[in-house]
């Protein structure tokens, strides 16, 4: 046995038996119970050094090899394996107590297997290709009711696709400047080609506009994988390039560019949050603004960049899952989304306004939240660097605050003369506490996500040093 | 200026034997042939005329990256190709026209065949520097897949019809393997790419399915 089959074959087995299961109760059990199991696997058994079960004893090889390429999930892996595999479960567990259809779970469980082996394959660059086929994936389920497809899917679509050919090619640029390291012209070319593939495949300003296109025509529950995972794994992707070509990782000029890109990625998605009007649109916003705040981490040097990159992704993951479960208990199936339409909405959903309004404050790392430690450290630290980057990631906070402001006025304002009344069931009001502790307690207690968080760098061999 | 281009195309210090002269005149007929298509593919509105045109550009891909790889593995890209316009065409049951009229761009022959020649000659002009730079001596095959990349983009901007962009984003793929497939020789490669081009068509059915179920 080995590592890729228990943690990419075997899940991707799963979710195409799941998805032909008509039982709805069994594939929510086992939509959940499959990356719960699988992450815990990650959690207890060791790769590559033999451990007894009973009188037998088992071996977890690392590597599997197909058509001469390798996938390879070692032991440093598997934080990250945890992490992936217990945040789809919490999306699942979401989903469900939303109400979203359970037919998407086969997708997300494909998506995130296939996505795993994009970090896995050895070399790294046929990530890209895996990348591209889970997109392709994930069309169905970003649009489940054979709706007209809007602009917003179409842009998707034609945004990540363009990534890939970038992608590949620079990669053989790049073996080219490993092979003759003098050649300056090269190096450029490739760091070109690299950069556009990235900007299409991370959504980077100007080409996320698709991002709020897309929320407002899909499911905020759908959405949410999508905008949780492939940015995830995209940045990851990227991180592996700095990983292993030390030019890209020493040159200053990266630095200055992502940080300026993060910069302008932040601003632009708080300017348009502060004055959205439409409740789908401003998660999209924010995980724009998430984005650029990605960036700025991996642009401050040295371990501290990586440190922050990764204290990020836990909070942003637990955010925005239950922020997209408290949209879809309120805008329920037919809202769509306008403030006009959800006036007062806050007497009949309390629950769920206030897990919406804990999580765009925590995106905006106001106090005593989730996203709070964090990011006041990314902020330190952009002021050390520059005082003009600190000011202008505190004016996108600003707008995103704005935003949020919004949303409570717009919630808790009514005109009739009516009281609090919960539609939520009794699930959801269940789930929905859960999350304003969760999002509460990581604020307070930032330290209990730390054994994972600390493990998480250790899947690169130079970044974390 | 054009014709020093094309004279760059046009080999004339080949050595004297039967089999590159014919190798060179069915290199310039593929280039022709999937040009044609390319634009034919653009002006067309028809779903019959459509597909066939990819089809045919499907076959120029072939023909160009059978100069490089090996034969049973470039007939893959045509297979994967034939069966992309396949799965498009079982969409089309009982309709004449690919898609409808744009709305907000300009939708008129003589701006799409503009648009088209800029892109012909941009990339003609390009196409020699491209050979140069990535060592690649195969000057009609780097013209077309630039060509084919240039209309992929093309169509990209000025359609949001869904089966339009899945069939821009077919032809830039189409540009991009004829290319890539000079510097890279892999089976997974080879078998990823088709896995995407036949993933796209089937997006596509899907997209258009969807489509089709919501027209009164």
């Amino acid at each position: 046995m080995s590592a890729p089959i228990i943690w990419i074959f075997i899940p991707v087995i799963l979710g195409i038996i799941l998805w032909f299961l008509p039982d709805s109760r069994i594939v929510v059990l086992l939509g959940i119970g499959i990356p719960l199991v699988l992450s815990l696997i990650a959690w207890f058994l060791p790769l590559d050094s033999p451990f007894v079960v009973g009188n037998l004893s088992f071996k977890i090889s690392s590597n599997l090899t197909i058509l001469g390429r390798h996938l390879i999930l070692s032991s440093n892996d598997q934080p990250l394996l945890i992490f992936i595999y217990s945040s789809l479960c919490l999306w699942y567990l979401c989903s469900v107590v939303a109400g979203s259809p359970y037919k998407l779970i086969s997708y997300g469980l494909l998506i995130t297997s296939l996505l795993i082996s994009a970090i896995a394959v050895e070399p790294f660059l046929y990530a890209a290709l895996i990348i591209e086929t889970a997109i392709l994936i994930s069309i169905p389920l970003l649009n489940p009711r054979k709706k007209t497809p809007g602009r917003g899917l179409i842009r998707y679509l034609v945004f990540q696709t363009i990534a890939m050919p970038f992608i590949l090619f620079s990669g053989w640029l790049l073996a080219g400047v490993s092979s003759s390291p003098g050649e300056l012209s090269l190096s450029g070319q490739a760091a070109i080609f690299l950069g556009l593939g990235f900007i299409f495949l991370l959504a980077i300003f100007p080409f996320n506009t698709w991002i709020p296109l897309l929320s407002e025509e899909t499911n905020p529950s759908q959405m949410s994988l999508i905008l949780w995972i492939f940015p995830t794994i995209g940045l990851l992707f990227g991180l592996y390039f700095l990983d292993t070509y030390s030019w890209i990782r020493d040159s200053n000029y990266l630095l200055i560019v992502l940080r300026l890109s993060g910069i302008i990625t932040m601003v632009s998605g708080g300017v348009w949050a502060a004055f959205q009007k439409n409740l789908k649109r401003l998660i999209a916003y924010a995980i724009i603004m998430e984005m650029g705040s990605s960036l700025l981490a991996i642009s401050i040097k040295g371990s501290i960049g990586i440190d922050l990159f990764f204290g990020l992704l836990l909070p942003r993951t637990i955010t925005i899952f239950f922020w997209a479960m408290a949209l879809t208990i309120i805008l329920g199936t037919n809202s769509n989304g306008q403030f006009a339409s959800i006036k007062g909405f806050g007497r009949k959903y309390p629950f769920a306004s206030i897990v919406l309004v804990l999580s765009h404050f925590s995106f905006v790392g106001l106090p005593l939240l989730a996203g709070f430690p964090i990011h006041m450290a990314l902020w330190v630290q952009l002021g050390k660097l520059s005082i003009y980057y600190a000011f202008w990631y505190l004016i996108a906070n600003i707008g995103l605050l704005t935003g949020g402001i919004r949303v409570l006025a717009v919630l808790v304002t009514s005109s009739e003369k009516e009281g609090f009344l919960s539609l939520e069931n009794w699930s959801q009001r269940i789930f929905l506490s859960i999350g304003i502790l969760i999002l509460i307690l990581l604020g307070i207690l930032p330290q209990w996500i730390t054994p994972l968080l600390s493990r998480l760098p250790s899947m690169f061999n130079h970044l974390a040093k | 200026m054009v014709d020093s281009l094309i004279g760059t195309f046009y080999l004339t210090d080949l050595p004297d034997c039967p089999l590159i002269h014919m190798i060179n005149i069915l290199n310039w007929f593929f280039l022709l042939l999937t040009m044609t298509a390319s634009i034919g593919l653009m002006l067309s509105r028809g779903w019959k005329w459509i597909l066939g045109f990819l089809a045919i550009q499907y076959l120029g891909v072939f023909w160009f990256v059978q100069t490089v790889w090996p034969f049973s593995l470039a007939i893959v890209k045509l297979i994967s190709g034939i069966i992309a316009c396949l799965a498009l065409a079982s969409s089309q049951e009982g309709t004449t026209s690919f898609s409808k009229l744009e709305t907000s761009w300009p939708q008129g022959i003589l701006f799409r065949l503009f648009s088209a020649s800029i892109v012909l000659l941009t990339t003609l002009g390009v196409a020699p520097q491209v050979s140069n730079w990535l060592g690649i001596n195969n000057l009609h095959g780097i013209w077309v897949s630039l060509l084919l990349m240039g209309f992929g983009f093309l169509q990209l901007g000025i359609t949001a019809q869904p089966m339009r962009v899945i069939i821009a984003l077919l032809t830039l793929l189409s540009g991009f393997e004829i290319i890539y497939s000079y510097i890279e020789t892999s089976t997974l490669v080879a078998a990823l790419l088709v896995v995407i081009n036949v993933g796209l068509s089937l997006v596509g059915l899907y997209l258009l399915k969807a489509t089709d179920q919501e027209r009164p």
